[in-house]
């Protein structure tokens, strides 16, 4: 299935929860309103024409010093769907804003889901509603902050931790 | 607290439990000799089976993504290296690749071909050291020494191509640093003869062997459906019999352009992933010789005619005002700075001066050239791609290795995500763990083949 035909199918299943779509540079995008995303993953898993059966990809952008972006919501977070059945794929992202940074989990429908929303979660900072054991993933608990923000200054120290501290 | 035994308080029997007894906590790692790589599997055992495992990663965390953003695009070619350090060159590519797409350059023919045969003798260097450490975890310490000394055989023609072997920075957006060297196609050739007499002997050793297949057979098995929905690619999904391989079914760089078959495995078990992984370094090599017998050809050596000045000395005429003809005039440059010969570096990179580094000849030998790379040395110029974002996948030896790369219109990538291909099955290995014995955990996670560079980035 073609990327444009992916996109038109989404379209037609979520109406107005599909924010935006494009297809710069041949990576078919769709921009899906916050409460609609589970509801669009779902979709692009079990239709039988889409079946996006591998999350490939999920991870998040911070949009805060890009131009252009300053004033909208802060966060993207971008799920990477490639179909093996159907050898296509697409591209969802979830616009987050600073305050409430909150997306609906995809544990449900991937297990593989949970690994990558901890990462975002130890990244960013962005909590995953319904994650059954949100840690963080690379970084120590004691670790402050969320280092790939982009006002998470790249020489900060962290507090040394450890019994004999 | 009454006193407790030894046996209580080691072994976990007593009152207190219930039943009498209680399951036993066990920490393998972070430092462990058959962690390869700093990783933690902490499993909870009921006598020698493993009930549930968890996984904890991040040790060899070095901030990868967050370094990528702080330097302009080809600075982050040395970080990718120490990705998957068993194969950097593949990592360079995609890498490379992802960038490209942002920018909408083509790379030249021939710098496809040299991608596929370099990324090829990188598979096989790395399936060799994964086959290689499961096997010594095993107990075949001779399998292991054989196999690290075909891949010796490799790097060596590593080395011989990007002048290193382990972190070799040999990709450049728009191109490679250089074209393959006199003579590679010979070495290749011999150097592959030992590997595949290496194989011969890997598979008369252990193939049939009754300890290795009572280890390997049945364990650590998951299925397809299960293979997919964990977002697992490469030899692991194939050894459960999906056929799914990037270089057939999304072709990139030349890999339509050579004949190769994707070996699949049926139960998906380790001891499939074994026998994939020995077939695929096979094919790997099989496409090597193709793409170097297919690889457009070019004169390999240039011929500057007339005779050469000594740098010096050109760039005191320069500095007396006596230019005239001295652009034509070749010059005879050091060692280090004469990098490749101009028509060398012609066939292997793009065209776009705004996007690949002038030869060393001429940066040195004119003003335009200067400029050019000066242009693209200095902060905020350098590579711009146009602001967007692009996702770019390749066939990694351990399976689907993404970069996904925003750009802001700057000359710093706003933001370059990896996909790494080995943490999905280490995600997916307390699942592949759980209700087998102890002693099955080391060949399953040798079987994953995490490599912790690009598990923890």
């Amino acid at each position: 299935m073609d990327g444009s035909a992916i996109l038109a199918r989404l379209r037609g299943r979520l109406g107005a929860r599909v924010l935006e779509t494009h297809d710069h540079l041949g990576d078919h995008t769709a921009v899906v309103a916050s409460e609609g995303i589970v509801d669009a993953l779902t979709f692009c898993r079990d239709d039988a024409l889409l079946r996006f059966d591998m999350l490939m990809d999920l991870t998040a952008v911070d949009y805060l010093t890009f131009p252009g972006r300053e004033d909208g919501p802060r966060f993207d977070v971008v799920y990477h769907l490639y179909s093996v059945a159907h050898n296509h794929r697409v591209r969802l992202k979830v616009r987050v804003e600073q305050d409430a940074p909150l997306v609906p989990t995809a544990t449900g429908l991937w297990p593989i889901a949970n690994w990558l929303e901890r990462e975002v979660w130890d990244m960013f900072g962005i909590r995953f509603e319904g994650h059954p054991d949100l840690r963080r993933l690379l970084m120590y608990e004691e670790f402050v902050g969320h280092p790939l923000r982009k006002d998470y200054p790249i020489e900060r120290r962290q507090p040394l931790i450890g019994p004999n501290v | 607290m009454p006193e407790r035994t030894a046996r209580e308080l080691f072994l976990g029997e007593g009152p207190g439990t219930g039943s009498g007894s209680q399951n036993l906590y066990v920490n393998l790692g972070p430092a462990h000799p058959a962690m390869h790589g700093i990783i933690r599997i902490f499993a909870e055992l009921d006598g020698e089976v493993v009930v549930k495992g968890d996984v904890e990663i991040g040790y060899l965390h070095r901030a990868f993504e967050k370094e990528c953003e702080i330097g302009p695009y080809n600075n982050a070619i040395p970080y990718t290296d120490r990705l998957n350090y068993v194969s950097p060159l593949i990592n360079n590519f995609a890498y490379a690749s992802a960038v490209e797409k942002l920018l909408g350059i083509e790379i030249t023919e021939r710098c496809k071909y040299i991608r596929v045969v370099m990324s090829e003798i990188s598979r096989v260097c790395d399936h060799l050291t994964c086959v290689g450490a499961t096997a010594m975890e095993l107990g075949a310490f001779t399998v292991f020494l054989y196999m690290i000394k075909a891949r010796e055989f490799l790097w060596e023609l590593v080395e011989d191509v990007t002048g290193a072997r382990l972190t070799i920075s040999y990709g450049r957006v728009g191109g490679v640093k250089a074209d393959l060297p006199e003579g590679f196609g010979i070495k290749v050739r011999k150097a592959f003869a030992e590997v595949r007499q290496v194989l011969t002997e890997v598979h008369t050793l252990i193939t049939g062997n009754r300890i290795f297949m009572d280890r390997m057979v049945g364990v650590g098995a998951l299925s397809a459906e299960e293979s997919i929905a964990w977002g697992i690619t490469g030899p692991m999904i194939r050894a459960a019999g999906v056929p799914f391989d990037l270089r057939r079914v999304q072709p990139y760089w030349a890999y339509d352009r050579v004949e190769f078959e994707v070996p699949l495995g049926k139960n998906g078990d380790n001891f499939d992933r074994y026998l994939v992984r020995m077939a695929e370094m096979e094919q790997a090599m099989r496409m090597v010789e193709q793409a170097l017998e297919r690889m457009p050809e070019g004169a390999i050596n240039v011929d500057f005619e007339g005779r050469e000045i000594p740098v010096d000395a050109y760039v005191d005429r320069g500095k007396q005002g006596k230019t005239e003809g001295l652009l034509l005039l070749p010059i005879a440059l050091s060692p280090n700075l004469e990098g490749q010969g101009r028509e060398a570096q012609r066939r292997v990179n793009v065209a776009d001066k705004k996007v690949v580094m002038p030869p060393k000849e001429t940066t040195y030998g004119s003003i335009e050239g200067l400029m050019n790379h000066f242009m693209l040395v200095m902060d905020g110029y350098g590579i711009r791609p146009p602001a967007g974002e692009a996702y770019f996948a390749a066939e990694g030896a351990n399976g689907e290795l993404g970069f996904y790369v925003v750009s802001d219109g700057g000359d710093r990538p706003y933001r370059v995500r990896c996909r790494p291909p080995c943490l999905p099955p280490v995600a997916a290995l307390p699942r592949m763990i759980e209700g087998q014995m102890v002693a099955d955990i080391i060949p399953t996670f040798g079987s994953v083949n995490m490599i912790g560079g690009e598990l923890d980035r």
